[in-house]
């Protein structure tokens, strides 16, 4: 079973939820596995004593253009939708920050000129604090695309792992590297608070995991009581389940503050989480 | 024409209330455009209620679609599709077909279709609008769901805001920056006079800190930080501010917590024009004098 955490608005508690599942679940059963894709700013493996065991560089493949056998003749320039190489002369110029790796112009390429070397933009890593297995992405600064260290991390960890239960921890928003962090989950937590922007954004949320991408989805309201009623109202509208509410309270924020997980301050929010991981589990067999 | 991006890496950290309450405080004494630039979660428009006086549609990137009576079912664009994007014929009948959330409109595909049974198309991706709030003229945008290309959405949108204020003379554009380090960020900050870093003392908010900084820095931005919600963890916000002393960083300063901040985002109001004498307010004003000095001291 694969559950993402995700929500249109940042700070939400995205990490909080995927980190207490993940604890959570480590008490049931076998280990779990936590995957941290928000790679633009990874934050999961703060509240965990992670030793890393793997780890490698990852990125895009790019165009390498073999000048021995190019005739300059402009085709790989043609097709390129994103200006990433342009043919000037008798020069060839490779925009690598640009290059979405698609590989079509090592394709089109009627001289076979075209090979592809990987261009490193980040790096995927793993390890295990003892009871939970944990991978992440790392998206290098400076870099504009976080899609493909996502989907390295998910190539790589995902479909060999083993673990019963994956826990896939998103970045915010509701653009494409949330729809690469959550397309392979068969569940996701939407996790929001009470507040005009909070619904505001949920909404957006909704309309990418619901109605586009039809997987099934809970909400989790974090933050109850500091704002009104609307976002209950809303799931009730759109009949999405509210999986739990978590109350506004000062010493989460502080003990969160601190790197503390949420379950190892409060062990009395355990048994929450783990009602919310048995009804994803009944959702999911259905 | 000044420019200044209000940042943070981590979401939640206050950005948007930060910048409706910048220009609250700053209306009085400069003219202000706007720029919502989390064209993700555009939440701008909320605490400023401004009247849409025009809106554009965006265009995206391409989508590719199979004509199924040309189809001759080679999989030759399955086999070349980097992205997963091209669906297989399923049990039920239906043909080849295009994914096209996961489509990333290379059009490898296109070339690669030896009937050419396949076409593509710029599709539209969203919209942006132009809007007149109380305190300027504001450029924001709708993305619709699960689209790419949000980078050149922002930029969009910029640009519209940008050409507007170098028409008003000793401008400031104020632009409410996406969370992350990625393409929509880097399109928020270009350009800009002073990246605003707004952060929280937490382990989260400080390892996103230190990236961000780095992003600005790599493309030479200058940048300030303050310290939100800083009565969270007051030993995590004098370790932030002798951090940002150390790398010589301009702090702000501090925003406490404050319970008027949600109340004000309820009414639709920046946090200032709701309560002016609240704890965030007393402090957002100190913040923007010191912003003011250090844009008009000329170091940025």
């Amino acid at each position: 079973m694969v559950i993402a955490v995700a929500s249109g608005k940042g700070g939400t508690g995205k990490t909080t939820v995927a980190v207490s599942l993940a604890v959570a679940a480590a008490d049931q059963s076998s280990k779990p596995l936590l995957l941290d894709c928000d790679v633009e700013e990874p934050n999961s493996g703060l509240f965990l004593d992670i030793e890393y065991s793997s780890g490698r560089d990852t990125g895009v493949l790019v165009p390498e253009v073999d000048l021995n056998k190019c005739t300059y003749c402009g085709r790989c320039a043609d097709v390129c939708v994103w200006n990433a190489i342009a043919v000037a002369g008798e020069k060839v110029l490779v925009f690598r920050d640009l290059c979405h790796g698609c590989g079509s112009c090592s394709l089109v390429c009627p001289e076979d000129a075209i090979s592809e070397i990987t261009h490193v933009t980040g790096r995927i890593e793993g390890g295990t604090d003892g009871s939970i297995d944990f991978a992440r992405g790392v998206l290098n600064v400076g870099q504009a695309m976080p899609v493909p260290v996502i989907t390295s991390l998910l190539d790589e960890y995902l479909p060999g792992s083993g673990n019963s239960t994956v826990i896939i921890d998103s970045s915010p928003g509701t653009s494409c590297p949330v729809v690469e962090a959550v397309s392979r989950s068969d569940y996701v937590i939407l996790v929001t608070e009470p507040t005009p922007f909070g619904l505001h954004d949920l909404m957006a949320a909704v309309d990418v995991v619901v109605n586009q991408l039809h997987i099934p989805a809970g909400v989790i309201i974090n933050r109850d009581g500091i704002g009104s009623n609307d976002v209950e109202k809303y799931c009730q509208t759109v009949n999405l389940p509210v999986l739990a509410k978590i109350p506004m309270d000062r010493r989460i924020a502080e003990m969160l503050s601190e790197g503390i997980p949420l379950l190892s301050g409060l062990p009395e929010y355990k048994s929450l989480f783990l009602e919310i991981l048995a009804f994803v589990r009944k959702e999911v067999k259905q | 024409m000044k420019q200044i991006v209000i940042l943070s890496g981590k979401g939640g950290t206050g950005k948007t209330s930060l910048t409706a309450a910048l220009a609250h405080e700053a209306a009085d004494l400069h003219r202000l455009v706007l720029a919502d630039a989390d064209v993700d979660a555009a939440n701008l428009e909320i605490l400023l209620n401004p009247a849409k006086l025009d809106e554009f549609p965006f265009t995206g990137g391409y989508k590719a679609s199979i004509d199924t009576d040309e189809c001759t079912g080679c999989g030759r664009c399955f086999d070349v599709c980097r992205f997963s994007a091209v669906v297989p014929p399923n049990s039920s009948g239906k043909g080849w077909g295009i994914n096209t959330i996961a489509c990333e409109g290379c059009n490898s595909c296109v070339h690669q279709c030896p009937p050419e049974a396949i076409t593509s198309a710029r599709t539209i991706a969203g919209a942006w609008f132009v809007s007149e709030s109380a305190y300027g003229a504001l450029y924001h945008a709708e993305m619709n769901a699960g689209e790419e290309n949000s980078g050149k959405l922002v930029t969009t949108v910029k640009n519209a805001a940008i050409n507007k204020s170098r028409e008003i003379p000793q401008s400031i554009l104020l632009v409410d920056g996406p969370p992350g380090i990625g393409c929509p960020v880097i399109a928020a900050c270009a350009g800009a006079d002073l990246a605003v870093i707004s952060t929280e003392p937490g382990v989260s908010a400080i390892h996103d800190l230190e990236r961000i900084l780095e992003t600005v820095r790599h493309f030479g931005i200058a940048p300030a930080v303050c310290v939100n919600r800083s009565d969270i963890n007051p030993g995590k916000t004098l370790e932030i501010e002798e951090f940002c002393e150390q790398k010589n960083i301009p702090v702000l300063g501090r925003i406490p917590y404050d319970p008027n901040v949600t109340r004000s985002m309820s009414r639709g109001l920046p946090v200032n024009a709701f309560d002016p004498s609240s704890p965030a307010s007393t402090a957002i004003s100190q913040i923007w004098r010191a912003i003011n000095s250090l844009i008009v001291r000329g170091d940025h």
